[in-house]
């Protein structure tokens, strides 16, 4: 039985769990009055998560090694709790007229975030697979949340079928894994790829790999596992997918970053390989038929397959071993960071005007700077800091990731990067066009709650203010490298 | 005894003919099936490994049979999540073929 030394070491999860719940019992009790108290009980949760981390950090893993409690998971599980509570103060207006079940709705939110920071902390194949599958569970109820709605059912169900689908092709890789050792943990199996020549073990190592690249290109929407992600994005509830779009694709790069780094070393060539055709198909495609989109969340989903490709250049280059500041590994936390505030700021817009006027479609942006010019503003800023321009957080959270793919002398997968970002410029400024330069059709004014206005303003000034001063998250992102098991200097 | 190899085999034919299922077929229900018979195919490999490979961890001793029956306690929860799903899409759609379940398209 484990001491109580290591229970507080898994504090934020345990919180979590206390507070969703709570939720649930508060919901059962208090019925609709209690609706409006709901999300500040889970805003707390997430505060309270986030407030213990500091006092966490060590390197070591906890139940027999299948529990990491490193400075690489604390950086996913602030990342996770942000964009939960990012994501309740969008959901308070989304959820008011649409559903009677709103203690349901964040409790699965809190539950989602739990497994993303317990997929940032599995270390063993095992938990791996349950921490995955949790997530995949919140997401699918998530998706499909809004029952009388015809697209959030059909989105649901695609995203299950395709979710089940890769996620066993992923826990047969890990039934192999668990066969080239008998061990489930990570640490075992490096020691085991390390010790032995035999061709079958390598093979099998290559095989369990992809396999297990099913799984996380699942979670991350790398092509070609992204087919779910534009349906689930146009027909979702638009809070939930700013969640998945943040919060589950950082919880999938945790994994592969952990995984790869720790258990593949010996593979390192092949995996690069592997990883190197996934990122350009999946910036290219993503792009390129992101450029054909009308419909604004469709359009971001595409978009947000495409920054996927951006961070595999990231996970590609991440160099371990030496010392400089383009070690692929932090630029890959940046980006995420930098993505984090950057995506979920658009989706604040989104939802607003959702609410306001319904409307999802890019013609229906026409003249948005007469109808709500704050709103408008913001988001040239958050589709500057998408298309990686300065001077935005993109941009910080690109030079380090490309940074990283010239240094290790990835030249193609850098040009292609930058090709693809000056392709995404005409898609994110279409939409700009309509809110700018089209005339709007009806000019009343879209009227915001504070919350939002609040929520959006918090967001587009980290934006900018972390490019500015852009030290503290580079000082941030250097700590994060601190993974259990991989050496650092 | 019959040699691991044997047993390996069977659960790459159930897994193959699961994504198979999974893959070809138009009925929503029919997929699940798909699904419930991949996973299947990994208890059988994870069985299988743990009843002849000795770990070097005496930790992990009995890992395969608890990875096994955490596989099928998900498979459980996956196929009432999937069918709940199911049911929904039913209710609104009247039909859990997918290829009729096509509101949305690129």
């Amino acid at each position: 039985m484990p001491d109580l030394n290591t229970w507080l070491l898994i504090s934020p999860e345990l919180i979590l769990t206390v507070f969703g719940l709570l939720i649930i019992v508060i919901d059962l009790v208090g019925r609709e009055k209690s609706h409006a108290v709901l999300p500040w009980v889970a805003i707390l949760g997430f505060i309270l998560a986030i407030a213990t981390i500091p006092y966490l950090a060590q390197d070591q893993t906890i139940f027999a090694g299948m529990y990491a409690i490193d400075k690489f998971a604390f950086f996913f599980k602030a990342i996770g709790a942000i964009g939960g509570i990012l994501t309740v103060l969008i959901s308070i207006d989304f959820l008011r007229t649409r559903t009677p079940a709103k203690g349901d709705f964040y409790l699965l939110l809190t539950f989602a975030v739990l497994a993303t920071m317990m997929m940032a902390s599995s270390t063993s194949l095992l938990m791996i697979y349950l921490s995955i599958e949790f997530l995949s569970y919140m997401s699918y109820l998530l998706a499909g949340f809004l029952r009388e709605d015809k697209k959030s059912n059909e989105a649901a169900i695609k995203y299950f079928l395709y979710g089940a689908v890769t996620s066993a092709l992923m826990l047969y890789g890990l039934s192999l894994l668990y066969g080239i050792s008998g061990s489930l943990n990570l640490a075992d199996l490096t020691k085991q790829f390390a010790a032995s020549s035999d061709l079958s073990v390598k093979a099998l190592g290559i095989v369990s790999f992809t396999l297990l690249l099913a799984g996380f290109g699942f979670k991350i929407s790398a092509v070609p596992f992204h087919q779910w992600a534009p349906d689930v994005y146009e027909g979702a509830p638009t809070p939930v997918v700013a969640f998945l779009s943040v919060g589950s694709k950082a919880a999938g790069f945790a994994l592969l970053l952990r995984v790869a780094l720790t258990a593949f070393p010996t593979f390192h060539a092949e995996w690069i390989a592997l990883l190197s055709v996934v990122a350009m198909m999946t910036m290219t495609l993503g792009n390129l038929v992101a450029l054909q989109q009308t419909n604004v969340k469709r359009l971001l989903a595409y978009s947000s397959i495409a920054q996927a490709g951006y961070m595999l250049i990231g996970v590609i280059a991440a160099n371990v071993s030496g010392a400089s500041p383009f070690m692929g590994l932090n630029g890959v936390l940046i980006y995420l960071a930098a993505y984090l505030f950057t995506n979920l700021g658009a989706f604040v817009i989104v939802v607003a005007i959702e609410n306001a006027t319904g409307a999802v479609e890019i013609p229906e942006y026409a003249g948005l700077v007469k109808r709500a010019p704050l709103l408008a503003a913001l988001f040239v800023v958050f589709f500057l800091s998408l298309a990686g321009i300065p001077p935005t957080v993109g941009f910080i959270g690109k030079f380090f990731v490309f940074g990283a793919a010239l240094r290790e002398g990835f030249l193609l997968l850098a040009a292609v990067g930058v090709i693809n970002s000056v392709i995404s410029v005409f898609y994110y400024f279409s939409i700009i066009r309509a809110a700018f330069f089209e005339e709007p059709k009806d000019a009343t004014l879209i009227r915001v709650p504070g919350v939002m206005t609040a929520s959006v303003a918090i967001c587009a000034a980290l934006v900018l203010l972390l490019a500015v001063f852009p030290q503290s998250l580079i000082d941030l992102a250097g700590m994060g490298m601190g993974m259990f098991g991989i050496a650092r200097p | 005894m019959i040699p691991l190899q044997y047993f390996l085999l069977l659960g790459a034919a159930m897994f193959c003919l699961g994504l198979y299922g999974a893959l070809a077929r138009r009925n929503a229900i029919a997929i699940l099936i798909g699904i419930e018979l991949m996973l299947n195919a990994v208890n059988i490999n994870l069985v299988a490994f743990w009843r002849y490979i000795k770990p070097a961890n005496p930790a992990f001793e009995l890992a395969g049979q608890v990875f096994a029956l955490f596989v099928i306690t998900l498979a459980a929860a996956e196929a009432g999540i999937g069918l709940a799903l199911v049911i929904a899409i039913y209710r609104s759609r009247d039909t859990v073929n997918v290829e009729d379940v096509n509101l949305m398209k690129w």
